[in-house]
């Protein structure tokens, strides 16, 4: 049995919530059926987020305030990644300063790729962090608008420590085509649903399930948890039922999340991870074109992890959304009038990109070793004592305590979720900056309150297709 | 050992465009009209003007870059001509290139013209600021008044003055500025706003309402200056010098550092102190007989006046509500109007500002002019309050 496995888990769900009644009620003139689907809510990111920002922040749950220094690899899972020929994982190894010697790769390319490149990971047998985010988009009045979500599940991957391992696993290929979305398109085009539940699900699912149960050396009945995500209702109950299985089907996420695509069976995995017990096995199945079957064993090591907001914090974690539109905004699926204040370039100087990375990539403040002053940015010389830079140490501010100093709601400025909420953050350690607030509920932003830091994309050049990302901040205390 | 500047300039002449929407007229125009009105005032001819100082901010929607623009609109051939620009300072910085000029004997006759053409951009408000390639990674994309309305927090904290009592004084400091305002010809706007109007306007960015901004304005203002002695002999009877020049300017302490807390800006602190002491003032609420402050937004004028060491500490809610700053108060500020009414071509204000103590001084401000005032104080604030420029200058009768 491999000493290799899963060490440690987290998640993200963006905290931009919708209830499906408000997107099935503003379609029902054309579409009155999307009623039979309104039930719950799902999330959806805000304009600034993206598979990459989800994949950070469900890193750094995952790394739990520990060093990513000793991550010899990363993997970013996704059908959604914002750049076709860019490292995305690249930028998120950035944002969570791992060391320059690791080993970075993207998969996707269909929603099993979740699963699929997690087998991988964990047959690379090194100390990796394995990141599934995705945030699949619908196009309006459509099952999938309504039904998909977003999110983002990431899995430390080591030796030590490790708190469920792969003791069976099984994979199926097959054409089978549920759905495509074409590269360059926007949607994707579906099939009928009934037939992808019949011909699909209930046939490919089973395939692989029996022969990772048979590369187990286990019956189902040696299952606690089973995992399968599917947007279509009750299919994962359905080939429970036919598998004969009789423990714990894990939650669909419907409610707070949605479908969130390359993500979801990860998400689930997290999900079951959460209350499994030492001993107990967890099958998790992804679905595309074939379907992978996983399974894994909990360990003792799993009652020491340190807490963390895993994915019934980040569903717990909500803003609601009253709009429609605003949603379908952030979904680029409306084209509004922003003014002309709009029109100002967002082209970014990748070379000033570069040059300032050490600062900005994963937000350090400098401590001054003369007079110990933390400041952001860190110019030539210090900021109090004047003494230079380069004998500046570098002071992470990401999970550092802060709280707002001063701010405004500003509605003049260009900003794609108006109001622009921005301040002054004061952090416990000294530093101070002037930054963006975001997911502000309808209570506003108070003197005082208190935050923590988000990773956003800071500046979206759609003319040229680049994201510019940055650190934001966000109330701790949701809505 | 520096002695500074006061009385060796004084002001030959000045000049002032009408301020608004001027549809009529680009920048070349503008500064035609305030260049004129000076030249005929100081009584000299163009080729007189032994060097010259171009105020202008914004190169997009403006002239664009160097002092030829200005040049060529003026037609000054073959002058030194130079053009300065320092955010919102940017007026008093050319009246200072041009003051320097004359103080240290390098020139007799110094020209300082400010323009702003901000009414080609297609919409209301200023255009969104670059802020260099660096800062624009990190920096908020906050708009001006999101910049100043960090000071109503901070101020609120330091003093435990309520939203609402905050927000009828600043409303207060633009019901004035606006009553001052009827009697300007040259300002943009010259109705008065009742206090019900001003409360109530649409939120820009909380707390400031579209009544506690600055007006978006073209417009172009000129000052001509020599030294004393030339004035006087060129027939000049009463005269108006400078009494003091003095700008601060950030290095990033209060955004960085964890001491400022919001409530005032160090800047003008800075400026103001400098000025004070350049002038002989010790006393500036008993000495100085009117202000022109930079009112881009009500809340910095508010806090100015305690920053320009004018109110005390926390006092200036009460002195404003206590009409202290009005037309008939005890220090008037903004007697034409400010840039409540002026609007804020941002090249233009400082030399506006001027203008406005020039005439005050010479007792030639018609219906606003106020009874024997002997010093004026102008003041601008660019940038924003962290991280900006504090330009003052101290205007008196020789």
């Amino acid at each position: 049995m491999s000493d290799f496995g899963i060490t440690g888990y987290g998640a993200y769900v963006p905290r931009l919530r919708i209830e499906r009644g408000i997107i099935a009620e503003a379609h029902k003139w054309m579409a009155p059926g999307l009623k039979g689907q309104a039930k719950g809510s799902r999330a959806f990111c805000s304009w600034d987020e993206d598979a990459v920002t989800m994949a950070v922040e469900a890193a750094r749950d995952a790394l739990a305030g520990s060093s990513a220094d000793a991550l010899k690899a990363i993997y970013l899972a996704s059908t959604t990644l914002p750049y076709a020929d860019l490292l995305n994982a690249s930028i998120v190894a950035g944002a969570i300063s791992a060391p320059t010697g690791i080993a970075a790769s993207d998969a996707g390319y269909s929603q099993r790729a979740g699963t699929s490149a997690l087998l991988q990971a964990l047959k690379g047998g090194e100390a990796a962090l394995f990141i599934a985010s995705d945030a699949p988009v619908g196009k309006p009045a459509s099952v999938q608008e309504i039904s998909y979500g977003a999110g983002a599940a990431a899995f430390t991957l080591g030796a030590e420590g490790v708190i469920a391992r792969l003791v069976g696993k099984a994979s199926v290929t097959d054409s089978f085509v549920d759905h495509f979305r074409a590269t360059g398109q926007k949607y994707e085009y579906a099939w009928e649903e009934r037939w992808v539940r019949d011909e699909g699900y209930a046939k490919l699912a089973p395939a692989a399930i029996s022969a990772a149960l048979a590369d187990a050396g286990i019956g189902i009945d040696g299952v606690a948890y089973f995992a399968m995500p599917s947007q279509l209702r009750a299919v994962a109950d359905a080939v429970a039922k036919s598998v004969k299985f009789g423990g714990s089907v894990v939650s669909g996420l419907e409610n707070g999340v949605g479908y969130a695509g390359a993500a979801h069976a990860l998400l689930q995995l997290a999900l079951a991870l959460e209350t499994a017990k030492p001993g107990e096995k967890i099958l998790v199945v992804g679905f595309g074109q074939g379907a992978d079957a996983l399974i894994f064993e909990v360990t003792e090591a799993i009652t020491a992890l340190p807490k963390r907001r895993g994915v019934s914090g980040s569903v717990a974690d909500a803003v609601a959304t009253d709009s429609y539109l605003r949603f379908l905004s952030f979904a680029e699926g409306i084209d509004v009038e922003w003014g002309m204040r709009a029109e100002r370039s967002g082209k970014t100087q990748l070379t000033e990109q570069y040059r300032s990375a050490f600062q900005l990539e994963a937000f350090n403040a400098g401590q001054c070793a003369a007079c110990n002053t933390i400041q952001f940015p860190q110019f030539q010389f210090c900021v109090k004592c004047q003494a230079p830079r380069k004998q500046f140490r570098q002071v992470p501010l990401a999970d550092e305590p802060a709280q707002v100093l001063t701010s405004t709601a500003d509605w003049l400025s260009y900003y794609p979720a108006p109001p622009l909420y921005c301040g002054f953050v004061q952090f416990d350690n000294g530093a101070r900056l002037l930054m963006e607030m975001v997911d502000v509920g309808p209570k506003g932003i108070e003197r005082g309150e208190k935050l923590r830091m988000v990773y956003r994309i800071k500046e979206r050049d759609r003319a040229r297709g680049y994201n510019r990302y940055f650190w934001k901040t966000t109330p701790i205390a949701a809505g | 050992m520096a002695t500074g500047i006061k009385d060796k300039v004084a002001i030959l002449g000045m000049g002032c465009s009408k301020f608004g929407e001027r549809w009529d007229a680009g920048s070349q125009e503008l500064m035609a009209e305030s260049f004129e009105e000076a030249l005929a005032d100081a009584g000299i001819e163009r080729k007189q003007i032994d060097a010259a100082w171009l105020g202008s901010c914004m190169d997009a929607v403006n002239i664009g870059n160097s002092a030829i623009p200005a040049s060529t609109a003026l037609r000054l051939n073959g002058i030194p001509f130079t053009r300065v620009e320092n955010m919102c300072a940017t007026g008093t910085e050319a009246l200072r290139g041009a003051a320097y000029a004359v103080a240290s004997g390098a020139v007799d006759i110094a020209l300082a013209i400010g323009a702003e053409k901000l009414k080609d951009t297609g919409y209301g408000g200023l255009p969104p600021p670059f802020k260099g390639t660096f800062n624009d990674m990190w920096m908020p994309m906050a708009s001006a008044p999101a910049g100043f309305a960090q000071l109503a927090d901070g101020y609120r904290a330091r003093y435990g003055i309520s939203k609402e009592e905050l927000k009828r004084a600043i409303a207060h400091v633009s019901w004035k500025s606006h009553q001052n305002g009827v009697h300007s010809p040259k300002a943009h706007f010259q109705k008065a706003v009742s206090m019900e109007t001003i409360m109530n306007a649409p939120m820009i960015s909380d707390p400031l309402g579209l009544f506690d901004c600055s007006g978006v304005s073209d417009g172009s203002a000129c000052a001509i200056v020599t030294t004393p002695e030339i004035a006087r002999a060129l027939g000049k009877k009463e005269l108006v010098t400078v009494k003091a020049l003095q700008l601060s300017i950030s290095s990033g302490q209060e955004t960085a550092m964890n001491t400022w807390d919001g409530s005032y800006v160090p800047n003008t602190r800075n400026a103001a102190a400098r000025a004070y002491k350049e002038a002989g003032i010790s006393t500036p609420r008993e000495q100085i007989s009117l202000t022109e402050v930079h009112d881009c937004f009500s809340i910095t004028e508010l806090v100015t006046m305690e920053d320009l060491f004018l109110s005390e500490d926390g006092h200036a809610v009460r002195d404003y509500l206590d009409g202290v700053y009005d037309a008939t108060g005890k220090i008037p500020c903004q007697i034409d109007g400010g840039l409540k009414c002026f609007g804020h071509p941002i090249g233009a204000s400082g030399l506006r500002m001027a203008y406005e103590v020039y005439l005050q001084l010479l007792g030639r401000a018609g219906a606003r002019q106020l009874k024997a005032p002997s010093i004026g104080l102008t003041h601008n604030l660019g940038g924003v309050p962290y991280l900006g420029i504090a330009g003052i200058s101290i205007l008196g009768l020789h």
